[in-house]
């Protein structure tokens, strides 16, 4: 095994791999006609994005990942298809006119070419590499959390809470 | 592996979620597209920091997590407000903005 | 000294009282407001006793090395020495300047907590004491404690009573901490949270539509002002490294900051008082906010929390001063801006039926009055007119409740008034001497003060400001003319309502009483040296306006008999012909019978088109010709395009083969086809007010130029 990242065959594999499923599903989510399956196939990207995190070295981020958005946004997603009654099923309704799908798909287009110029274009990113020790450990996060970004934090808090609150308000019936 | 590896699959799931926003009739679909750009934000994050040796780039794609916790509640909840007032989620029939 | 250092009381007491009110106020036995009353009362006494020791302290001024110690000691070591030697300086600047007067700097009391830190950057939370904030205090106490004692009658049976006594209690304690904040980013929370008290009480019966459409509107004019007041500050930050108002001052005046940033934070932080302050041409909002309750009104609206505005340029004069070349210029945007707000304050004053709108075109006149005094630099006229007006103001707003409260509950002068003298001797008097200080007579409160905002127009500046004393002195006789329209459409005449009116109980006339006796003798507090010696002479000036090295060194209009006679005559000559027409019908159906007068009339009635203009005009251009014309781009030129480009094609296509034709010809076609008609609807639909249209258009934008960007940088 060699020490530079980059020669890591494996792990590129695995990157590879999962970044394929990732933009694979990533497509049908944003074009499947039927509801529920774009949200399993959210699923697919979220759980691969879960899995880039820890090639990153980020595993408490991944462990985040999965509780947060696999385990409640995902399932928040379902309970909202259930509760608007979505069409189980193919909905051909789901999507906008044929115009709109090109201009989204054009402005899509544009951006990915600005990006991937703004990325390859950047001189000697193309050939940074991630270093080797980079696990992160939870107790660095924390440490930062509590002491640099306490404010940050603080204010995330009652965001969520204001959004708890905002959406009791929103959904009750009264 | 090398960083624009990260990056450049970063932005094409930007993208895709970009037009998912655009091409999606269904608001939830909508929603669910934006979750696509703001996890493509995050491997970005989290891609920079560990280059740069830095925690803020893990912290901060743990704040964006939570916003989107957030978003993702209060967004269905309009979303559901919006289904029970107009039998209907389609965004196109929700234009009173209109001037 | 013991309440200058612990100024933090005097806003906690109401903020204690709000939280009382709050949980417990239902179940007591007055519902809540004797703990409001008492709360208040307690917090404007403790602010009389700090004005008491804020005059010992100027009188007897501790020495150089004591004032030290009385900056923070959490302050670190440099910065006491850097104080110190600041101070030291402006002694003896103060005593070249002044000649050996004896004047020297007295030092504000001031003290700081660290409220929380982030990225290396504190934030603090302190008190910050000198005469402005005391004065501030002292009129924010009374007032307060005069409506609470008011309200408790008027507002009797509300089924929010408690409710109300709770956020007047709230605003009392959020206004009591802005005039006493310490650095920027505590004013700007205060400024926030008075706001929100504003929006509240605004909408105090929001049941009715017209009270919430009124409350939102205040709220959200008011937020087009803070977004300057929040760029300003962070301009203030960059340029000076601090949030502290002592430091920022400081620099400042000292000339230490650029003068680009300077004039830049000194104009967006004029949009914050052009908007809180109800500026020209952002003043719409405040007759609208005459839909919450009279004591509001008279409270927030005309008395403490429309002057937040005055009291930010004040505390902040030495910004203003070097940003705007107040001391050295004929004319300025401060200054410009209150002598158009009070000219057209006064002349809309004219034409309202209702008695609180009057009242209000009246506030945002002599709120101009006030900001044009700031703005050619007559600092303590400004402030001596924010006192008198604040008590003859209130005393007239709560004179109109009194009124409404004898005609059931309306305010149409013109419908359900007049007469009301013989019915109402308090009310009538209270009202009477509250209108003739506010038409500047002699020798009540508004004359004084007014004189002074005129000789400093007159005399300030580069040579005078010519432009602002003309306009000063036109707002003096339409004040005289508007406030006898009002008096005799209220209380002369006969009585145009029905069933027999009656005087207001006790709990009502009291305060009326001690607002007008303010506002007879509030002008004695700076009579000019000369008439009265020297001992009496000048005393808000002598304790109000700063010594100390965050003032910019203003220079003083001196007292002239002869403006005094001309302003006083044309005030009278304005309260004579209002006189003529009204109570001896002379020029009746001027409007039917002249053009340029009928012109003028509609003008005024229709509130110079200013709410048309925002509604119609401004909205109707972007929605009219500009979506017509990208409607016609999409009928007669895209369309086209399209069709002929399509035809010509078909035609052509028809000849080749049936599958080259289907799959790529038809699906050219088809595509450049609909991409024309997405490019066309994205034009023609930009008002469509579909979401999605809006997000292509913005992520297309960001695409062009993050593109742009990239390629150029």
């Amino acid at each position: 095994m060699d020490t530079v990242w980059g020669d890591n065959v494996a792990q590129n594999i695995a990157f590879y791999l999962i970044a394929a499923i990732m933009v694979g599903a990533a497509i049908k989510v944003v074009t499947s006609k039927n509801v529920v399956h774009a949200a399993l196939y959210l699923v697919a990207v979220l759980i691969g994005m879960a899995g880039q995190f820890i090639l990153l070295g980020a595993e408490f981020i991944a462990a985040t990942q999965l509780l947060v958005y696999v385990g409640a946004i995902v399932v928040l997603f379902l309970f909202g298809i259930m509760l608007t009654r979505a069409q189980v099923g193919s909905d051909p309704d789901v999507d906008t006119t044929a115009a709109q799908r090109t201009t989204g798909g054009f402005v899509a287009f544009i951006l990915l070419v600005v990006m991937g110029y703004a990325i390859y274009g950047t001189e000697g990113l193309s050939e940074t590499k991630l270093p080797e020790e980079r696990v992160q450990t939870i107790a660095e996060v924390s440490d930062s959390i509590f002491s640099t970004y306490l404010v940050p934090f603080e204010a995330i808090s009652v965001l969520l809470l204001a959004a708890l609150i905002g959406a009791i308000v929103l959904a009750r019936r009264d | 592996m090398l960083l624009t590896n990260f990056l450049m699959l970063s932005s094409i799931l930007f993208c895709i979620g970009v037009y998912g926003v655009l091409a999606r009739r269904n608001a939830v679909m909508v929603l669910m597209s934006i979750e696509l750009i703001l996890n493509a934000v995050n491997i970005n994050l989290v891609a920079f920091g560990t280059i740069h040796g830095s925690i803020s780039g893990h912290v901060f794609a743990l704040f964006i997590i939570a916003v989107a916790a957030a978003e993702v509640g209060v967004g269905l909840a309009m979303v559901l407000l919006i289904y029970r007032n107009r039998s209907s989620i389609d965004l196109d029939d929700v234009d009173l903005l209109k001037g | 000294m013991f309440f200058l250092e612990n100024a933090w009381i005097i806003p906690a007491i109401p903020a204690a009282s709000f939280l009382l009110i709050l949980f417990f106020g239902k179940r007591m036995p007055r519902k809540g407001s004797e703990i409001g009353i008492a709360a208040v009362g307690l917090a404007f006494a403790f602010s009389v006793l700090a004005g008491v020791a804020w005059i010992d302290r100027v009188e007897n001024p501790p020495p150089a090395a004591h004032d030290t110690e009385q900056v923070d000691e959490h302050v670190d070591e440099d910065h006491a020495e850097e104080t110190e030697h600041a101070a030291a300086d402006v002694v003896q600047v103060a005593a070249s300047e002044e000649g050996g007067e004896g004047h020297h700097a007295v030092e504000p009391v001031t003290n700081s907590w660290t409220w929380w830190q982030s990225g290396g950057t504190e934030f603090q939370v302190g008190t910050f004491v000198d005469g402005l904030s005391v004065m501030m205090l002292f009129v924010v106490g009374l007032i307060s404690l005069l409506v609470h004692v008011y309200s408790t009658d008027y507002v009797r049976d509300d089924p929010r009573y408690t409710h109300f006594f709770a956020f007047l209690s709230l605003f009392t304690a959020s206004m009591m901490t802005l005039v006493i904040s310490e650095n920027t980013f505590q004013i700007i929370t205060a400024w926030e949270m008075v706001g929100v008290c504003s929006w509240v009480l605004i909408g105090h019966w929001w049941e009715e539509k017209p009270n919430a459409d009124a409350a939102l509107k205040a709220f959200l004019t008011n937020r087009v002002g803070d977004v300057g007041l929040v760029i300003g500050m962070i301009i203030l930050f960059f340029a000076a490294g601090s949030f502290n108002v002592v430091e920022i001052n400081t620099l400042a005046s000292e000339g230490a900051l650029s003068h680009t940033a300077l004039l830049a934070a000194s104009l967006c932080l004029m949009a914050a008082v052009m908007s809180k302050s109800g500026q020209f041409f952002l003043h719409t909002w405040l007759p609208d906010a005459m839909a919450g309750p009279t004591p509001v009104s008279a409270l927030l609206h005309s008395a403490t929390m429309v002057v937040a505005g005055i009291f930010m340029v004040a505390r902040m004069y030495g910004v203003f001063w070097e940003g705007l070349s107040i001391g050295t210029s004929s004319i300025n945007a401060l200054a410009l801006i209150g002598g158009v707000t009070t000219l057209v304050g006064a002349s809309l004053a004219f034409v309202q039926r209702d008695i609180k709108k009057v009242l209000a075109y009246s506030t945002i006149s002599q709120l101009g009055y006030m900001v044009m005094a700031l703005g050619v630099g007559a600092w303590t006229a400004a402030l001596f007119h924010l006192f008198t007006h604040a008590f003859f103001k209130a005393c007239l707003f709560l004179g109109a409740g009194s009124v409404s409260h004898a005609c059931h509950h309306s305010f149409d002068m013109v419908a359900d008034m007049g007469g009301l003298r013989k019915y109402m001797p308090h009310t009538f008097k209270t009202f009477m001497i509250a209108s003739v200080a506010l038409a500047g007579i002699p020798p009540l409160a508004g004359f004084w003060s007014k004189d002074e905002v005129l000789a400093g127009a007159q005399q300030l500046g580069d040579g005078g400001y010519p432009l602002m004393f003309v306009m000063g002195l036109l707002t003096a006789g339409l004040t005289g003319a508007y406030v006898t329209r009002m008096v005799y459409l209220t209380f002369f005449g006969e009585h145009r309502g029905h069933g027999t009116p009656h005087e207001s109980p006790k709990t009502i006339t009291t305060p009326l009483w001690i607002l007008a006796g303010f506002a007879a003798v509030a002008g004695l507090f700076n009579l000019p040296d000369a008439i009265v010696p020297d001992g009496i002479a000048y005393r808000f000036e002598h304790f109000v306006e700063p010594t100390a090295a965050y003032f910019p060194s203003i220079s003083h209009p001196s007292f002239s008999w002869g403006l005094a006679i001309v302003s006083t005559l044309i005030a009278v000559g304005g309260v004579a012909v209002s006189y003529g027409y009204w109570f001896q019908g002379r020029w009746h159906g001027i409007t039917e019978r002249n053009g340029v007068a009928r012109a003028g009339y509609r003008l005024l009635e229709n509130k110079y088109y200013l709410d048309t203009l925002y509604e119609t005009v401004i909205v109707g251009a972007i929605k009219g010709p500009i979506a017509r014309a990208s409607y016609w781009a999409n009928q007669n030129l895209f369309d086209r395009v399209v069709d002929g480009v399509g035809n010509g094609t078909v035609d052509g296509g028809r000849r080749v083969h049936k599958y080259f034709d289907r799959a790529v010809i038809d699906g050219v076609i088809n595509m450049s086809g609909r991409s024309a008609e997405g490019a066309g609807a994205a034009l023609r639909l930009i008002q469509n007010g579909r979401i999605r249209q809006y997000a292509s258009l913005m992520f297309g934008g960001a695409a062009i130029l993050a593109g742009v960007l990239i390629v150029i940088v």
